[in-house]
């Protein structure tokens, strides 16, 4: 659970809050872009490092480490199976596997904690409407924009119903911890379908209240808010593009004279 | 032996914003009819307490009231009912939302948004409003019911009775002529309910705005109103001044909670003990009481 | 019967929902919780069945302290009542939901149809025997969770703000049916802020505001306490507020019910003052 943790918006304000969703998603796409080109774990560690100034800027560094942390289980088995399946399938019978071999699994699991560092701070530092705001202003049908933030809005008062829920059950003499496997997931529709039941009536309502303040009146739907791209959100682009650049460059001309870091560490 | 008490009004001065003839409805499915034969007339600017038993039609008057009823639930809808000069029947919901806002129970089932802010603005948004225009209805509508402090916050963030007022302030927004409340206070404490009647009454006094509020809670809300509606079983069955609605013998039949005031100047009656007025709040039973002990005493 | 003990409660969240709070309820009592929204009062009767355990001190229950109990163990004495009956109802029909308690507590199967064909009558719930819950009215809904709870013959009965939402017709049935209870034995403990709907049963009142207990006795007394209503924010009974304003006469102050007030002031008007 600690993962997700690291990708639930907080509260706070900094630089990096303020700068517009899309220009942030840009910067990811960048990101993603740039890790997925490279196998070479030098790039990968310069890209991971380059990302931190953004979590220390935008004041998220304790969530940002539990989201890494949750993150490390996964990336251990990433490692490991890289590791072992591309040492049976390449190296064996050789022993020990080469240093060629440990550096390419590391980068590719330092590949996957850069995308869930760039995802995160994406996250961490964007709120659910101004991201509602950015899809709608990206043209997505206002329905979906709309489904998304209401979802976002009863993530907590759906929890707190289902602890309700539960509560109630436990009162009734219902134990979760008991039993065996089967038992256990039969134990759960007590809690499950008064909540599908819940989810129900609560859409009936709220779809009366939607309708009674003129949903679908016009198919022009203005926006009291409205993001505009400021001097902040152009230099994130602008930082974005020369990475990028510099990256294709790199890889175009230089990919092959990328020096091997463990070589580099151990001599 | 006609049971319903109907006033007569003066014609001519007030203009009846709400009128219904022979009005009945039955829900898809339904064998019988949920509203049966209502007819009834609301002028601009009354403060309407509807109330009955559960069960007795209120809320689905109120749902004929903004055009859910026949557009949102479909059904059988028979007789007239014209709402601000509008022929439900004929309009859609969202024509009639810009007359007509209607606030539910539950307080948590109608803000939508992540921001009060953006939820009272919710409406305008959906009438095409410009930004210019709807910032100032926001500005405003947030001041008339007193939770500009609140204006940042999250909908979560809020007690029940805050919520509440979102609400009230997101139907505002939309300059309503008329403002129905489904029983808007059956969450909240008698505190928090009361707060709630008194911005609406608020309302009510300043901008004029016809308030049609459905409750049980009579001993609280009944010092607002200035016409009540009793309706039993799909028809109405009283409506009137409250003072004569609460006294009728009808009311105690069928069960409405009547006004602990109201009822303690019943008993004293019942005795030979007559006050000079009938009380609907405590206010008003305590200055009647002190009329008669006094005069008993000197 | 139950002895809560200087208890603290702090929830996950770091909000500290009650701050030393201490009571007692013998077998047979009859009492109202009551407070505003947010003093603590469901917080403290969760702790009565082991659904929240104290952050400081201690309940105990039958003479079992809970933090060494199951709730399904302590819940077999105290029965609890959630506000709201739509978030235990997921049986096909109102028999299972009776039933359903009684099958996790291990009753077997010929004591199970006794008692639900019991409690289904004690509600009158028969002829909805094998209706869908879900296709219930509002108010028949709270009675087959009332059902379900009174099934397994509780000692203690716990209701948590039974009277939200019902007209009054309702109001008075439940009242009588809580008083009945009652008398029965059972000690009832009701969580609630309607005045008029507790001022009409009478019941031992506790008083709670912000964490804390502000206000215990007699209902009457604690209900016409000036000082006390307004540190618990609560609006007091239209009969006691009529007697506030009557205070000139030297009329009681301590009147909470209709008929009572009636006989006081006849009393005053016939005898003199």
């Amino acid at each position: 659970m600690s993962v997700f943790e690291g990708f639930r918006f907080r509260k706070v304000f900094s630089r990096v809050h303020e700068l517009d969703p899309r220009v942030k998603f840009f910067y990811v796409c960048a990101v993603f872009v740039i890790a997925v080109m490279f196998n070479q774990l030098l790039p990968l560690i310069l890209l991971f490092f380059i990302q931190l100034p953004f979590v220390l800027v935008a004041g998220v560094e304790r969530e940002w480490i539990r989201s890494m942390k949750g993150a490390s289980f996964l990336a251990i088995m990433i490692f490991l199976f890289n590791f072992v399946f591309t040492y049976f399938y390449t190296e064996y019978p050789t022993f020990p596997p080469s240093s060629s071999l440990l550096e390419y699994s590391l980068a590719m699991t330092l590949r996957f904690l850069v995308l869930v560092e760039s995802f995160s701070i994406f996250f961490l530092t964007t709120s659910p409407d101004r991201l509602g705001l950015a899809l709608e202003q990206s043209h997505v049908p206002y329905e979906f924009c709309f489904a998304f933030t209401t979802a976002v809005r009863f993530v907590p008062v759906l929890a707190e119903e289902a602890q309700t829920i539960m509560d109630a059950q436990k009162a009734r003499g219902l134990e979760l911890e008991r039993g065996n496997f089967i038992k256990r997931i039969k134990n759960y529709i007590p809690i499950l379908i008064p909540l599908i039941v819940s989810a129900i009536r609560r859409s009936l309502e709220l779809a009366e209240a939607m309708e009674s303040r003129a949903w679908g009146a016009t198919d022009k739907r203005t926006n009291l808010y409205v993001l505009k791209i400021k001097r902040g959100d152009y230099i994130l682009a602008m930082i974005s593009i020369c990475m990028l650049i510099l990256a294709v460059y790199i890889w175009i001309f230089l990919r092959d004279q990328i020096p091997p870091l463990i070589p580099l560490i151990t001599t | 032996m006609d049971d319903i008490i109907c006033e007569s009004r003066a014609v001519g001065e007030t203009v009846a914003i709400i009128e219904t003839s022979n009005l009945t409805y039955t829900y898809p499915g339904g064998k019988e009819p949920s509203l049966k034969d209502v007819s009834l007339t609301i002028e601009k600017g009354e403060f309407v307490i509807l109330t009955g038993p559960s069960g007795c039609g209120k809320t689905t008057l109120c749902r004929c009231f903004n055009g859910l009823i026949p557009h949102f639930y479909s059904g059988k809808l028979e007789g007239d009912i014209k709402v601000a000069g509008h022929n439900v029947s004929e309009h859609s919901i969202y024509e009639l939302a810009k007359n007509v806002g209607l606030v539910f129970q539950n307080p948590e089932n109608q803000l939508f948004a992540l921001s009060v802010e953006k939820d009272v603005a919710f409406g305008l948004e959906n009438l095409g409003l410009p930004r210019g225009d709807m910032r100032k209805r926001v500005d405003w509508a947030l001041q008339m019911t007193s939770i500009q402090d609140l204006r940042e916050r999250a909908p979560h963030e809020l007690s029940g009775g805050q919520q509440q007022r979102v609400a009230i302030a997101c139907v505002l927004a939309m300059q309503p002529e008329v403002m129905v409340l489904d029983e808007p206070t059956s969450f909240l404490d008698p505190l928090g309910a009361q707060k709630i009647f008194e911005v609406i009454d608020d309302l009510n006094k300043k901008l004029g705005l016809t308030v049609i509020l459905v409750e049980h809670r009579l001993d609280l809300a009944s010092r607002y109103a200035n016409h009540v509606i009793v309706m039993d079983e799909g028809k109405v069955v009283l409506d009137g001044k409250p003072l004569n609605v609460f006294t009728s013998e009808r009311a105690r039949l069928i069960g409405v909670g009547i006004p602990k005031a109201t009822r303690l100047y019943q008993v004293l009656q019942e005795t030979g003990v007559h006050l000079s007025g009938v009380p609907v709040n405590s206010r008003e039973a305590s200055l009647l009481l002190q009329e008669v002990l006094a005069r008993d005493r000197g | 019967m139950i002895a809560v003990r200087d208890v603290y409660f702090t929830y996950p969240s770091n909000v500290e929902a009650l701050k030393g709070v201490s009571l007692t309820f013998r077998s047979g009592d009859f009492v109202a919780i009551m407070g505003q929204n947010g003093a603590g009062k469901t917080t403290l009767v969760k702790h009565f069945n082991g659904l929240l355990k104290p952050t400081k001190g201690a309940v105990i229950v039958d003479g079992i302290d809970t933090r060494e109990e199951s709730i399904a163990k302590l819940s077999r004495k105290v029965g609890f009542v959630f506000q709201n009956p739509d978030n235990q109802l997921f049986c096909e029909t109102v028999e299972d939901e009776v039933a359903f308690a009684l099958r996790n507590f291990g009753f077997e199967k010929k004591a199970i149809q006794k008692r639900v064909e019991w409690a289904i009558n004690l509600l009158g719930l028969t002829r909805y025997r094998q209706s869908s819950p879900f296709m219930l009215s509002g108010g028949e809904r709270k009675r087959v969770a009332l059902a379900s709870v009174l099934a397994w013959d509780p000692d203690v009965v716990i209701l948590d703000e039974p009277t939200i939402g019902q007209d009054y017709e309702q109001k008075e049935k439940l009242r009588q049916f809580i008083v009945q209870l009652n008398a029965q034995g059972k000690t009832v403990i009701i969580v609630t802020h309607d005045v008029e709907f507790v001022a009409e049963c009478n019941p031992r009142v506790v008083l709670m505001a912000q964490g804390k207990i502000v206000g215990e006795g007699v209902g009457k007394q604690i209900l016409t306490n000036r000082k006390l209503v307004a540190e618990a924010s609560i609006v007091p009974p239209q009969i006691s507020q009529i007697f506030m304003g009557l205070t000139g006469f030297g009329l009681p102050t301590d009147v909470i019910d209709v008929y009572e007030a009636r006989d006081i002031l006849l009393d005053f008007l016939e005898g003199g003052s």
